[in-house]
């Protein structure tokens, strides 16, 4: 793959003065695909970790029990009204100075690495949208659809799981996507711990190479070109989940 | 179930005594030995208003490049529902590019991009400083939100009252004037209340390029105490604390309007 487009690349530097490193300069190149790949693994656990907060908060404030739903709310207003940024270096600094270290046979370790921080930081984040983003759509379950499974003999944990969160899931789709397309956005915040991600990867490559608005291009690429593929996975998934009878 | 909103109302000084109870106790937990030593808490003490003067830089950039990017935003939002496809599209490119790139991208690219220093035409030459760099980056991701807003309430008017207008002899400006803009200003306020809140929650980003705004000056002020790890928890607590009493009442009061304009069905 390199070779193919090397060529090209070098004489455009060569000609243009364009320093696009990563396409011709297998260290480089290296560099972006790694940092592509940790973005990834990185959004993806974000993702998946916030979904299982926003499950399980939106489960909790249907509870019976006050103070549950009582420190759901507080958790949905401390974290929505607090700078990202801090709430990521006190995870990592904070939390990450008092967690215990793990033996790796003459030198220790923090259990919790930086990534690791920053998908528990973020993905804590932006589960405080998604708690409220999936009561939204637990309301707007008909009371009726779940009179109908209770009289069926259902247990309440049954009928959240099986009537309540597949319609909800449904209706709150939308506002998912945007979500989910604003948490891939914020991953980008790892740059802050030294989470080696596409950020963090092009910074080293701009600051050894002097090719910043190269790669600012490269940057603004890769993300428009994966919120454009989320939104596009999320459309596709909201037309195959789609209930005659329910919505447009 | 509307009870979150309507019993709101007091829950910002319980929460917010939570967060500083919460950040003394974890600096008072952490004191272990050490009598002659600053405690933690007594060092957040001294240095509060040093953070504070901080934070105060955190408004001025989240005031000011909320006006840079309104101003910009209605402009681009004018653009984009140009019915010239030589103004639209353009228009469009841009929100697209700035809706969908990160904080910390564009952040980036303004600070790395402009020039620290500009000549006028006179010749004398003008130092731009950090923080109106950082200003003008943030005001750019929330330019392309308000300009989407912008389209999306006057794309919620029916178009009936384009057709109706139209009947009565209003030219395009006159509409947009006296029919159509009076109605989104009412749909557009929530949401970019709501845009003006998270700008607020992004300027901390500023400290990693070196503005010394409320984070850096935290980060100084710990490293100033002795850069002790006891000093992370309450500090970052605290700041999180000034924060949480800043914005929590906008978005109290954003979804209170939020709810009587949905009530009154505009």
């Amino acid at each position: 793959m390199l070779d193919l487009i090397a060529p090209f690349f070098e004489r455009l530097y060569e000609t243009t003065g364009l320093n696009f490193s990563p396409f011709y300069d297998s260290y480089d190149w290296g560099r972006l695909l790694e940092g592509m790949w940790v973005s990834v693994k990185l959004i993806s656990a974000i993702i998946a970790l916030s979904l299982v907060i926003g499950v399980l908060g939106a489960a909790a404030q249907t509870s019976k029990l006050r103070p549950l739903r009582w420190i759901v709310a507080a958790y949905i207003e401390i974290f929505r009204n607090t700078p990202p940024i801090v709430q990521l270096l006190f995870f990592y600094f904070g939390l990450g100075a008092i967690t215990p270290q793990v033996d790796m046979g003459g030198w220790y370790e923090p259990m919790i690495g930086s990534f690791g921080w920053a998908v528990i930081a973020i993905g804590i984040f932006g589960g405080s949208y998604n708690v409220e983003i999936f009561r939204s759509g637990v309301e707007a379950v008909p009371h009726t659809t779940v009179e109908a499974a209770e009289s069926l003999g259902f247990s309440n944990l049954k009928i959240f799981i099986y009537v309540t969160l597949p319609l909800a899931f449904r209706v709150c789709l939308p506002a998912l996507t945007n979500n989910i397309i604003s948490l891939a956005k914020t991953s980008s915040l790892a740059y802050v711990i030294a989470v080696p991600e596409i950020t963090y990867s092009l910074s080293g490559i701009w600051s050894d190479n002097v090719n910043v608005p190269e790669m600012m291009v490269l940057l603004f690429v890769y993300y428009i070109l994966l919120v454009a593929v989320i939104a596009r996975a999320m459309t596709l998934l909201e037309r195959k989940l789609a209930l005659p009878g329910y919505g447009r | 179930m509307t009870w979150t909103v309507t019993r709101l109302n007091w829950r910002l000084p319980v929460i917010a005594a939570a967060l500083c109870l919460l950040a003394s106790v974890a600096a008072v937990a952490q004191q272990e030995g050490a009598a002659d030593r600053e405690t933690a808490l007594q060092a957040l003490v001294t240095w509060m208003p040093f953070i504070l003067q901080g934070f105060v830089l955190n408004l001025v950039m989240s005031v000011l490049a909320m006006a840079i990017a309104t101003v910009t935003g209605v402009i681009l939002g004018f653009m984009q529902i140009s019915p010239s496809a030589v103004i639209r599209l353009p228009a469009k490119l841009v929100t697209h590019v700035f809706r969908n790139s990160p904080w910390l991208v564009i952040l980036f690219a303004i600070m790395f991009l402009v020039p620290f220093r500009v000549t006028l035409p006179g010749g004398e030459t003008v130092m731009i400083p950090d923080w109106v760099k950082a200003t003008v980056g943030f005001a750019l991701p929330v330019m392309a939100n308000v300009s989407e807003i912008l389209r999306g309430a006057v794309m919620s008017i029916p178009s009936g009252q384009w057709e109706s207008a139209d009947s009565l002899a209003f030219s395009r400006g006159q509409t947009l004037r006296h029919v159509i803009l009076p109605q989104c200003i009412r749909r557009m306020l929530p949401p970019w209340m709501n845009w003006y809140a998270l700008l607020t929650l992004m300027t901390p980003m500023a400290a990693i390029l070196g503005v010394n705004e409320a984070l850096g000056n935290t980060q100084a002020a710990m490293e100033a105490a002795g850069s002790r790890p006891e000093f992370l928890i309450p500090f970052y607590l605290f700041l999180m604390t000034i924060f949480f009493v800043f914005i929590y009442p906008i978005s109290l009061w954003t979804r209170r309007l939020e709810r009587r304009y949905a009530a009154s069905g505009a």
